[in-house]
């Protein structure tokens, strides 16, 4: 596998200067009468690449929405690059440099794929850059993105004519096209084949390499092992197992809560 | 504003009689749009083609309306698993229900109140039965039993669905298929049968419903138009799908239609059930007993 | 083609087609093709909320009897000036001015709700609207509201031309302003939400700013259409200047048409407006209403694309990226959760 990687990552801050850092704090999130998250605080350093797992339904998805701002947590902080996140809507928060892909991917189906990554070319990254960006610029980001993810000859069709496995890469080029600092890939992988799943590491390392921290949600252990320097276990909505993942693994209650599942 | 107590009670009364009958009108929006998250914005359009129904029976046949309804209802439910399946197919599977189903039901709205124009024109029907007419006088209560009829047999409707849903299997599974249609296809249990037979009855209800509306006030094909607003209110503000929620909003919205109407006049009234509904909408999307 | 190109051919066409108007020799050309051109412009507005964005709007309706009203009620304030008489662009302006006003209202109220909420939400403003308009005796109330309107006016002679000149003008601008926007990124964001509001918003686009823009926009142009509309009816009521029949036109039209592009509300009035007003001349105008209900059912349940999918499926079109100037409407199948 890539475990070699693993050790070579660099830790850089990404150029601009401001902190990658996100800092959850107690937070807390309901439906209703069900509890979906209790007390989660984490801390994720710049550069990190940090693993999280945890049974289906332990709440994994719903921290993603609730750092996001897809969801709003009910109680505790995310603060993200020293900056509280609270009241801020989720295209707000992208622009500040989060990005997520979907668990399920969603394509804007009308929409060429080229278009697809267009979108958040033409609203995060030049929205953020202030000026607008030159329209050759955005073709060459949006040309670029397709490419690095296999999809650079389909970049005309619809999403409809794609596989499943194309349709995760497309949900990961969107999300990497709003040039975040930050980026949770939300059970990225699921159905790939060893190859695929390794492109997509290989992927997400370069990244990392660039600068972007990374939170990578996944079942398919050898790849969370592997591209991980940190993991967090969450079950039930709470966080049981915080450290590296060598620690992780041989954590006792970790072992009981999922692994013996 | 004259302002007495006989005034206020009488009001409040009939909003409460009113608001039974509004229950029964809507429970076939809480069914269809409550827990099958359909916008059936057309089910008043069928509650008025009830309404026409049972005043050809009672006009040619002198059959009570209640009655003529109850055996129409199994026609009403054919016409409803139909239209169902219609909307299943062009609509729910190709995932385009939010703009070309609410066009479709729309349309079906205009369709049938332009042809009930066309068949009978715009005058107002009313129906005759032993019970229109006289009122019931109680200390200083005056209720028309025209009123009071549809009110109990409306209850007996609602209380006959609540316990379809939830003591049945078929009610039960009604209820589950809103929420997990795996699970339901791991019971050996198709939805899209399961929808067909709910939306079915949903429309049956209406014909029930038109047999109440034409012996409360005449009837004509516009008159659907109100009730739009109404049910709507009644099914969001009951908390969509709750049918104890149901009853207890069309409750609320019938004594205070019967107020402003008493002391404000009766213009104001379709001000105040849509003026619900936006409050509802706004402040709370759940309803009162939210799902 | 640049935008200036497009609107000079309109302006071009709508001088030819004003031209053969006058020529056939019959006024009545003139009042049912304002009808028609009204509807244009109505489509042409809801497309913008409800067509590129996904939002449908049942209360249009709303937003044209409110340019009538702020009409009516102008008209009232210098009724006593015998000598002036404000001119319909200015009062189209006004009507524009405030049915944006409360569309952008209307938004910030609505706009947080899911689809079909959201079009309740908007059948149910129009009703509020209606019964404030009714119990308001400033104009006319329930009773409705006269507007005397000058038979003639220099150069063109019957005031009913000039009404239908301002009103093509309307729907050139209309359809001008439609096609600016597909065009522009404001189009790619108005799609991304209709497509998947969740993965906009998540991608950077601000949906809610942009989905004020878009009623806004349709508000004020539907207002502007409704402005002229009681000095072309002379009488206005309420009960028939608030109607559903409003909002269903307004839908069916952009459906039948086609609902991915300006061109579809443009054939869908076109179409379907001549048809009604051939309808109520030989039949009658209950009719009217059928046809548009059935054509709408038949459409959406058969064609869903409208007319232009239909061109498109014929003459096999492949998509091509929106700056290419042609999406094809997918249908897909349950992929969006």
């Amino acid at each position: 596998m890539i475990a070699a990687a693993r050790s070579n990552a660099i830790s850089a801050e990404p150029s601009d200067g401001a902190p990658a850092f996100l800092e959850i704090e107690n937070l807390g999130k309901r439906f209703g009468g069900f509890v979906a998250l209790e007390n989660i605080t984490l801390s994720v350093p710049p550069g990190e690449r940090l693993g999280l797992i945890g049974p289906n339904g332990s709440g994994k998805s719903t921290l993603v929405n609730c750092i996001c701002g897809t969801l709003r947590n009910e109680q505790g902080t995310v603060q993200f690059g020293g900056q509280r996140l609270d009241g801020l809507q989720a295209h707000q928060r992208t622009h500040l440099g989060l990005a997520r892909s979907f668990q399920l991917p969603r394509p804007f189906v009308s929409l060429t794929l080229a278009d697809n990554i267009r979108i958040p070319l033409i609203y995060t990254v030049a929205t953020r850059s202030g000026s607008r960006h030159a329209t050759h610029e955005i073709e060459e980001r949006c040309a670029a993105l397709l490419r690095q993810v296999g999809l650079g000859d389909k970049a005309r069709r619809l999403p409809r004519d794609l596989t499943q496995v194309e349709m995760r890469k497309l949900e990961l080029a969107r999300a990497m096209a709003a040039e975040p600092k930050l980026l949770i890939a939300d059970e990225a992988m699921a159905g790939l084949t060893h190859l695929e799943i390794e492109d997509i590491l290989s992927l997400l390392i370069r990244l990392n390499e660039q600068g972007v921290t990374i939170i990578l949600i996944e079942h398919i252990m050898s790849a969370v092992m592997s591209f991980s320097r940190r993991l967090v276990v969450l079950v039930s909505g709470r966080k049981i197992a915080d450290g590296t993942p060598d620690d992780v693994m041989r954590d006792p209650e970790v072992e009981r809560a999922y692994l013996g599942q | 504003m004259v302002f007495s107590f006989d005034l206020l009670i009488n009001a409040v009364v009939s909003g409460i009689l009113i608001g039974g009958f509004y229950a029964a009108v809507t429970s076939g929006v809480s069914l269809s749009f409550g827990i099958l998250d359909i916008v059936n914005i057309a089910h008043p359009a069928f509650i008025i083609l009830g309404s026409y129904i049972s005043y050809i029976a009672n006009a040619t046949l002198g059959v009570d309306p209640i009655l003529a309804a109850i055996v129409m209802m199994p026609v009403f439910y054919v016409l409803g698993a139909g239209i169902y399946q219609v909307y299943y197919v062009s609509f729910e599977k190709r995932g385009q229900e939010s703009l070309r189903g609410l066009a479709f039901f729309f349309g079906l709205l205009f369709i049938t109140e332009v042809t009930l124009v066309l068949y009978f024109g715009v005058d107002y029907r009313y129906v005759e039965a032993r019970y229109i007419g006289p009122s019931w006088h109680f200390a200083m209560l005056d209720i028309p039993l025209r009123i009071l009829v549809p009110f109990l047999v409306s209850l007996i409707l609602t209380a006959g669905l609540q316990i379809f849903l939830t003591r049945s299997f078929l009610g039960r599974a009604v209820m589950a298929v809103a929420q997990d249609q795996l699970a339901l296809r791991l019971m050996a249990v198709d939805p899209i049968k399961i929808k067909r037979i709910a939306f079915g009855i949903s429309i049956a209800t209406a014909s029930l419903a038109g047999a109440f509306l034409i012996i409360i006030q005449p009837v004509e094909p516009s008159v659907g138009r109100e009730y739009i607003g109404r049910i709507f209110a009644i099914c969001v503000l009951g908390g969509m799908g709750s049918l104890p929620g149901t009853v207890i909003a069309a409750m609320l919205l019938g004594i205070v239609e019967s107020l402003t109407s008493t002391f404000y006049g009766p213009s104001w009234a379709p001000a105040v059930s849509f003026g619900f509904l936006l409050l509802t909408l706004a402040v709370r999307p759940a309803g009162l007993l939210g799902r | 083609m640049r935008t200036p190109v497009f609107l000079l051919i309109w302006l071009v066409v709508s001088a030819a087609v004003f031209a053969a108007a006058i020529g056939l020799g019959n006024d009545y050309i003139f009042f049912a093709g304002y009808v028609v051109l009204q509807y244009v412009v109505l489509g042409t507005a809801w497309n913008i909320l409800g067509g590129y964005c996904g939002y449908v709007n049942f209360g249009s309706a709303a937003f044209f009897a409110l340019g009538a009203y702020s009409t009516v009620t102008i008209y009232r304030l210098i009724a006593e000036n015998e000598f002036y008489q404000m001119p319909i662009p200015v009062l189209m302006l006004i009507g524009g001015i405030v049915s944006g006003i409360v569309g952008f209202g209307m938004g910030y109220l609505t706009l947080r709700l899911r689809g079909a909420f959201f079009a309740i939400a908007t059948l149910a403003l129009a009703v509020v609207l209606q019964t404030l308009v009714v119990n308001w005796d400033y104009v006319g109330g329930s009773r409705g509201a006269y507007i005397i309107r000058p038979e003639q006016i220099e150069p063109i002679g019957n005031y009913i031309r000039y009404l239908f000149l301002i009103m093509m003008l309307l729907a050139v601008a209309a359809i001008t302003i439609a096609r600016l926007i597909e065009h522009s990124r404001l189009g790619y964001g108005f799609a991304s939400i209709r497509d998947d509001e969740l993965a906009a918003e998540a991608s950077g686009v601000p949906t809610l700013r942009l989905k004020l823009i878009a009623t806004t926009i349709s508000g004020a142009l539907m207002g502007m259409a409704g402005a002229p509309f009681p000095y072309y009816i002379g009488y206005l009521q309420p009960s028939s200047t608030f109607g559903l029949d409003y909002a269903v036109n307004s839908i069916a039209m952009p459906l039948i048409g086609g609902t991915t592009s300006w061109v579809g509300p443009l054939i869908g009035a076109l179409l379907l407006g001549s048809l009604q007003q051939i309808a109520t001349v030989t039949i009658s105008s209950a009719v009217n209403l059928l046809i548009v209900g059935f054509l709408l059912v038949i459409f959406v349940v058969v064609a869903p694309n409208g007319i232009i999918g239909l061109i498109h499926t014929y003459l096999q079109r492949k998509p091509v990226d929106f700056v290419g100037r042609r999406r094809v409407e997918a249908e897909m199948p349950g992929q969006v959760p």
